[in-house]
């Protein structure tokens, strides 16, 4: 019942998300890009769901609420940073190169 | 009392803390320094004394062993604490503790105006604390702790005065020239542990002559090993060049360190050891045949030196060489007693030159001049101011000499006689006899000189300094007289066999040799061959004595500023047959060299500063640059490889 179709948007998504994250330079895209590939999980999950039991739903509200308290301290690390170098672009931010 | 041996040993350290703790706090408390110094030694004298009374009147032919604690018991090797107290121990402790005894007393007079007095006395007694350990050790480890102490207190007292780099080189090059010796005593150690099992005396000489072949290579190697050790602690060639330089010291320390008592450690040994050495032929020959060479090439060079002390350190060394001829040729007794007077007279005549350099050296201080204190041809005709010196001087030359009826006369003339003796046996003992003819001949010169120089002819030492010229305090000649008494009669000890009441200290001493005597051949000399020899003795002291008196000088000697330089064969002499210039060249200089070019460029800063120290750290630097140039900082980076981690892993797990 539409699973195969289901596992595959979640795949391209999660697949689209990766992309983002290894090409983008942004902070807040590849943080969006983070959160996207959250939501292919999700997607997965309720797909299975539909099989196997309630739990794969349980783990999603999880998700949720994890990627909601990731989206607030993130988005205020990525503020934090702005404030402190002028910039959001991962480029500029190499203090850590060995 | 025998048991009571330990507090003998316990005094002289508790004056060493004692003293010490005064060096550090209250440097300038001399009249305590001096009371506790000598004080100690007293008691210890005391103790001593009671000790072997109470063990002659024992009638008691066995070592007696005090235990005092298990200090290494480790697997089958168990080193007591002990101490043993024989015939032989008790000689060396009644004459170690009475004539340091005496020589304390003289040095409150001689250092008393020294900065260092209570640092002296703290040196001084923990010499006597270790000389008493190496006396009275009952194995050979505790024999080793007071043979490697006193080596200690004959440096620290070498370089007293340490100010000036030469008495500190002096103190170095006695320690280091020991160190040569002391290897040779641990390696013998090591191999009578390995044959024997044991490193007690008493069960070492039980075992050793049923277990070793007697002469065979094992026992031979052991005792040269031993007889090494000796060479180092008691001047012989060819370790004997430390003692002339060790004359740096205060002149009571030349006395009682390098004259009396250490240097004779060696002689000690091998009386100790006597079975072993009795066992080993070849070795005694070696012994004798050392002790022989020594005595007439210090002898030699002692007849041309100029500094008072430096006559008497060849002296030493050449009777030094005596007594290993006495114990070379099985002698033990002969040996001792030669030690003993030898003691006497040489304690007393570094005595009596430390109180003719006091005397100079208070001259010379008076008029600020800087003449060498020590140089005979800046004395002459000393006999005037200091009559009781000279007196107490003569006596111990006579009895160097061998005049008649002098200690050394029955006691050097015992020691040629046995050599003569053995002569029976091989030939070549004969040679040493003849070599020790000589010496006994050199000997008389050579010491007729150093008095005539000293205390005859013409007075050379500045007519401002004259008036300075003084007879030393009582608290300094009094020890010498008793020295000289000491010196005068010791011969009675050991009268020859054809004199009544012969042979005291031989028949004493014959329980601690007995053992050893057992392996030689029976010695004797026929009455009429032994007042054969006692005549050429005499005749030869007579000849040394008035052959110096008649062939030298003094009233044509210029002082030591003034005078011209030696040549020829005197300068050679001068120079001590320049061994020192020889081993400078032989083995110090490639050592050094070797030190510095390869062991210190080469090896030290190339290999294990380059390749070791450095090296790890470049390695280690090496591999952290790989590892930092992953960490670039981008996050992409870290996100990239990431990935492909997760993705290898998918591989792997779908693959399964």
């Amino acid at each position: 019942m539409l699973l195969g179709p289901a596992l595959g948007l979640s795949a391209v998504l999660f697949a689209i998300g990766v992309g983002g994250v290894l090409l983008r330079r942004n902070a807040i895209v590849i943080f969006m890009c983070v959160e996207l590939m959250l939501n292919a999980v999700n997607l997965s999950f309720i797909a299975l769901a539909q099989q196997i039991g309630p739990e794969g739903q349980v783990i999603v509200f999880f998700v949720m609420a994890v990627a909601a308290a990731e989206a607030a301290v993130g988005l205020a690390v990525i503020l934090a940073v702005y404030r402190h170098q002028e910039s959001v672009n991962l480029q500029d931010l190499n203090l850590l190169r060995g | 009392m025998i048991e009571w041996v330990w507090l003998a040993v316990l005094f002289p350290f508790v004056g060493f803390l004692a003293n010490g703790w005064l060096a550090f706090r209250h440097p300038r408390a001399t009249a305590a320094v001096s009371a506790t110094g000598v004080g100690v030694l007293v008691a210890a004298f005391a103790v001593a004394v009671a000790v072997a009374l109470s063990y002659a009147g024992a009638h008691g032919h066995e070592p007696v062993v005090v235990p005092l604690w298990a200090w290494l018991p480790v697997g089958s090797l168990d080193v007591w604490l002990a101490f043993q107290v024989d015939q032989l121990s008790l000689v060396m402790l009644v004459m170690v503790t009475g004539v340091s005894l005496l020589i304390h007393i003289f040095s409150v007079g001689y250092m008393r105006a020294d900065p260092g007095y209570a640092r002296y006395f703290a040196y001084l007694n923990l010499f006597v604390f270790f000389m008493l350990v190496l006396v009275l050790g009952a194995s050979f480890p505790i024999l080793f702790i007071g043979w490697e102490g006193v080596g200690l207190c004959s440096y620290l007292l070498i370089g007293f005065w340490y100010r000036d780099k030469v008495n500190a080189d002096a103190g170095k090059k006695a320690f280091l020239m020991n160190r040569i010796g002391d290897a040779g005593y641990l390696l013998a150690m090591f191999w009578i542990f390995q044959e024997t099992g044991s490193l007690a005396f008493g069960e070492v000489f039980e075992t050793a002559p049923r277990e070793l072949a007697i002469g065979g290579p094992t026992i031979t190697g052991i005792t040269l090993l031993l007889f090494l050790a000796c060479t180092g602690k008691s001047a012989q060639i060819p370790l004997y060049t430390w003692l002339p330089d060790a004359m740096a010291g205060p002149t009571p320390v030349s006395a009682l360190i390098h004259a009396a008592t250490m240097v004779t450690a060696g002689v000690y040994l091998v009386a100790r050891t006597n079975v072993l050495f009795a066992m080993a032929p070849v070795s005694s020959a070696v012994v004798a045949g050392v002790g022989a060479l020594t005595a007439l090439w210090a002898a030699s060079i002692a007849l041309k030196q100029w500094d008072i002390k430096k006559v008497l350190a060849y002296s030493t060394v050449s009777q030094l060489g005596y007594m290993f001829l006495g114990v070379g040729v099985g002698a033990i007794a002969s040996g001792m007693f030669h030690l003993l007077t030898h003691a006497f007279f040489k304690a007393l005549l570094f005595l009596g030159s430390g109180s003719v350099i006091h005397a100079m050296h208070h001259a010379y201080h008076h008029s600020h001049r800087h003449e060498d204190a020590q140089d005979m041809r800046n004395m002459g005709g000393l006999r005037r101011w200091m009559p009781w010196t000279a007196g107490v001087m003569w006596v111990a030359t006579f009895a160097i000499a061998g005049v008649p009826g002098f200690s050394g006369f029955f006691s050097k003339d015992e020691i040629l006689a046995m050599t003569f003796a053995k002569g029976h046996e091989h030939a070549l003992f004969y040679v040493l006899w003849a070599v020790g003819v000589v010496v006994a001949l050199m000997t008389a010169f050579y010491m007729t000189r150093m008095m005539l120089y000293t205390f005859h002819g013409p007075n050379r030492t500045g007519d401002q300094e004259q008036g300075h010229l003084h007879e030393a305090p009582w608290v300094m000649t009094g020890p010498l007289v008793v020295l000289a008494v000491l010196a005068a009669v010791g011969g009675v000890l050991n009268l020859p066999h054809v004199l009544p009441g012969a042979a005291w200290l031989h028949h004493w001493l014959e329980p601690a040799t007995a053992a050893g005597d057992f392996f030689k051949p029976e010695v004797h000399l026929g009455a009429g061959t032994e007042w054969l020899l006692l005549g050429l003795a005499t005749a030869i002291a007579a000849v040394g004595i008035l052959g110096a008196w008649r062939l030298l000088h003094p009233e044509t000697l210029r002082p030591a500023a003034e005078a011209g330089a030696e040549t020829g064969l005197a300068r050679i002499l001068y120079r001590k047959w320049y061994v020192d210039e020889i081993y400078d060249a032989v083995v110090v200089r490639p050592l050094v060299w070797v030190s510095e070019k390869f062991l210190w460029k080469g090896v030290d800063a190339g290999v294990i500063d380059g390749a070791g120290v450095n090296g790890s750290a470049r390695v280690a630097r090496g591999i952290g640059a790989i590892g930092s140039w992953l960490q670039t900082g981008q996050v992409g980076t870290y996100v990239f490889f990431f990935v492909v981690g997760v993705l290898l892993i998918l591989r792997a797990v779908t693959r399964a």
